[in-house]
């Protein structure tokens, strides 16, 4: 077993809070305060350093970070928003500096942050081609080597001479893809740059990573909000919480490690939403709870599943006629399917003015993706309460079919499994 | 390809073997990531590595600029040549001012040609990190490139109007003397200069924006302060070597001398040269100093 490929010791990052060298900052300013301490300010200056910082007015975006990634590996990065991903990425794509630490990478490394880096709108296709490949580390010559798969990855043969200025945004995030998916290195760090593009394309990109990692061999790093995506692509991965490492270990194990992070609420409060209706009664929060009754943050398709809702009004008596429904559609507002009350329990159409109601899904029918909640809710003959996509769920992959597998290629985010099955037909 | 910066790098020439090379070529390049404080020493091995990336800069750069264009090309051309005529017609003819012996025409164009090359750099440079400011978020190379690939277009266009002024030479029938084969010790020379006023100021905007309003104004002075539009004589011998820390002084008079064989002044050329040579080493260290926090205060 040879070393590590990458290895991470220890690593921190701080930035500067309140003080912080703004952009804004004039040289003007610089020389009124230099008059204040002036040999101190000019030498400081002059070496380049900027005065250091009262030590409380730190904020720590990496704090003390280690972990080891072998060879071959597909190492997925998770967190919430500001745990630190975007930070750590930077760090070991030499972006920024860490503050403390040190990171060893052994191998030519390549990092995508975004695709179409470097590309220059009044440049044509081809000299994009070039430009970004070279950006992003590739020589000439194999740039030119590559360029055919390259375009026709891309599908803009035709387009190759006209300015990227004039190409639509979908040509424009075809061929910068297929510059960065040409790309040869040994590690590989990916933000998630694949949720962009249109549903055709975003399949072709999950393929070529698919065939990046497991069919090259390379080591990857994918750092990414979408945990279906991390559960396809990576072996392990690692949850960073608050800049530090929370998990590590086989992608399903971590995952259950982020669900029962307390912070993590996506139906808590049901606050803005496009919200309608009479508003006589008002559904007031939600909860996703796994069938255990453990509050989750997303739901794995195929598992028991519970929603609770819980609604108030001003009435004091009981309400009458009452239907409260969860609708779950796309993110593109499709509805896919509706769990409606009074369909399955006619005995809830009389509720009392407060309290909550629990919807109980087994099954759940929804392939791996992310998709929305509808809420509604009718009393007294009348819509009290109509919330569209009232909160964003996260579907990762579950066993609905008991087979292991239960979604078609092209079909995340947006299917609705049923119960079937095939014969063949003597 | 990110290979250290704030890094050592062993053994950088492994090529793009692929995966199916064994382990023994894919350990040699290995990159450490830690904070460095105060100097970072330059890694002319990993300059060396992405030299393709800085002719890609430059050329994108040029192009850019002459897909901009009205006149394209022409305008590297028509620019010193504008500037020529119209200060030949002021202090040549109008104001008559002493061009040591020659045509005054021959003689600004002289001190034009080392000129717009540095005020155009130095102006293209000091905003290019700012500009740029995408890019560094976003992908790692040198970024000691991004102000160098400013002066390098403008070594293209300083190119161009040396062809022009050969004509220009032809024109008068003035035939350039033995002393020319120095000639591109000097243009080496107001590369340094160049380049080292770039990087300072170049790294300074990303800091203190305002720069870029002092910029102009500076440059401005400079020209004043150097032999472009007169000679060197009208400033008193004695003081010279004082105007001569400014770098531009020294040079520019030196190429009159290469091209025309107006006779050296060896004192001014050389406190020029050394002046030179300082800013050019104190631009990169400072440019390295600062280089850490560009992504940060972007």
């Amino acid at each position: 077993m040879s070393r590590p490929i990458i290895t991470v010791d220890n690593l921190s990052k701080s930035y500067r809070l309140g003080e912080k060298r703004d952009p804004g900052r004039t040289f003007q300013e610089a020389l009124t305060e230099g008059i204040a301490s002036p040999w101190r300010r000019v030498r400081s200056m002059a070496r380049g350093q900027a005065l250091a910082p009262p030590p409380d007015r730190t904020f720590w975006a990496l704090k003390g970070v280690s972990f080891e990634i072998q060879r071959g590996e597909v190492m997925g990065i998770i967190g919430k928003n500001g745990a630190g991903k975007s930070t750590l990425f930077k760090i070991l794509s030499r972006i920024t500096e860490p503050t403390s630490g040190c990171a060893r990478l052994r191998g030519r490394v390549a990092s995508l942050l975004e695709v179409g880096t470097g590309f220059h709108p009044e440049l044509t296709g081809r000299e994009n081609v070039y430009l970004n490949g070279a950006i992003l580390g590739m020589k000439r010559a194999e740039i030119a080597r590559k360029f055919d798969e390259i375009v026709s990855f891309a599908v803009v043969e035709k387009f190759l001479d006209t300015p990227v200025k004039f190409y639509s945004s979908g040509m424009y995030v075809r061929l910068a893809f297929a510059v960065a998916a040409h790309l040869d290195p040994e590690i590989l760090i990916v933000d998630e740059v694949l949720a962009v593009g249109d549903g055709e394309f975003q399949k072709k990109c999950l393929g070529r990573m698919k065939q990046v990692s497991r069919g090259e061999g390379r080591t990857v790093l994918f750092v990414s909000h979408s945990l279906a995506t991390v559960q396809s692509l990576c072996d392990r991965s690692l949850l960073l919480r608050s800049g530090e490492v929370a998990a590590i270990g086989p992608t399903y194990d971590v995952l259950a490690e982020y669900q029962s992070e307390p912070e993590i609420r996506t139906l808590s409060e049901i606050s803005t939403a496009t919200r309608r209706g009479e508003g006589a009664a008002k559904i007031v929060a939600g909860r996703l709870t796994d069938a255990q009754g453990a509050t989750t943050s997303f739901l794995r398709c195929g598992d028991d599943v519970r929603i609770a809702i819980e609604y108030r009004s001003a009435k004091t008596n009981r309400l009458r006629g009452c239907r409260l429904s969860i609708a779950f559609a796309d993110l593109l507002g499709h509805e896919l399917f509706i769990c409606s009350s009074e369909l399955t329990n006619p005995e809830l159409t009389m509720l009392p003015p407060a309290g909550e109601l629990t919807c109980c899904i087994r099954r759940l029918p929804l392939t791996p993706g992310r998709y929305q909640l509808n809420l509604y809710l009718e009393c007294d003959g009348a819509v009290q309460d109509d919330l569209e996509h009232a909160a964003e769920i996260e579907v990762v992959d579950g066993d609905f079919y008991g087979t292991g597998r239960n979604c078609p290629p092209g079909w995340e985010g947006r299917g609705v499994l049923s119960d079937y099955r095939w014969e063949l037909s003597q | 390809m990110n290979t250290g910066s704030t890094a050592e790098m062993i053994d950088p020439q492994s090529t793009a073997a692929g995966i199916a090379a064994d382990a023994v070529s894919t350990e040699d390049v290995e990159t450490i990531i830690r904070r460095r404080d105060g100097w970072i020493p330059i890694d002319w091995n990993e300059l060396w590595h992405f030299r393709e990336l800085l002719y890609f800069l430059v050329w994108r750069d040029l192009k850019v600029r002459y897909k901009q264009t009205l006149l394209g090309v022409a305008w590297a051309v028509l620019q010193p040549v504008f500037n020529m005529v119209i200060l030949t017609v002021i202090f040549g003819h109008l104001v008559k001012l002493d061009s040591d012996g020659f045509p005054y025409a021959v003689f600004v164009y002289a001190g034009l040609l080392p000129w717009t090359f540095f005020s155009a750099s130095v102006t293209l440079a000091g905003q290019s990190l700012v500009h740029q400011q995408n890019l560094m978020t976003k992908v790692y190379f040198p970024r000691l490139f991004v102000p160098t690939a400013s002066v390098g277009a403008s070594l293209v266009d300083l190119a161009i109007s040396f062809v022009i002024y050969a004509l220009i030479l032809a024109g008068y029938r003035i035939v350039p003397g033995w002393q020319i084969i120095f000639l591109p010790a000097l243009i080496f020379l107001t590369v340094l200069a160049t380049l080292g006023i770039s990087y300072i100021l170049a790294a300074i905007t990303v800091s203190y924006r305002d720069f870029r309003f002092l910029i102009p104004f500076m440059l401005q002075l400079m020209m004043y302060a150097s032999p472009v539009i007169y000679s060197v004589h009208i400033f008193p011998q004695r003081y010279r070597w004082v105007l001569a820390l400014n770098p531009m002084l020294g040079i520019i008079d030196g190429y009159r001398s290469a091209i025309l064989g107006k006779p050296w002044n060896l004192t001014s050329l050389g406190i020029s040269s050394a002046v030179a040579t300082a800013l050019f080493v104190y631009g990169i260290y400072y440019f390295r100093t600062t280089e850490r926090g560009f992504a940060d205060v972007a």
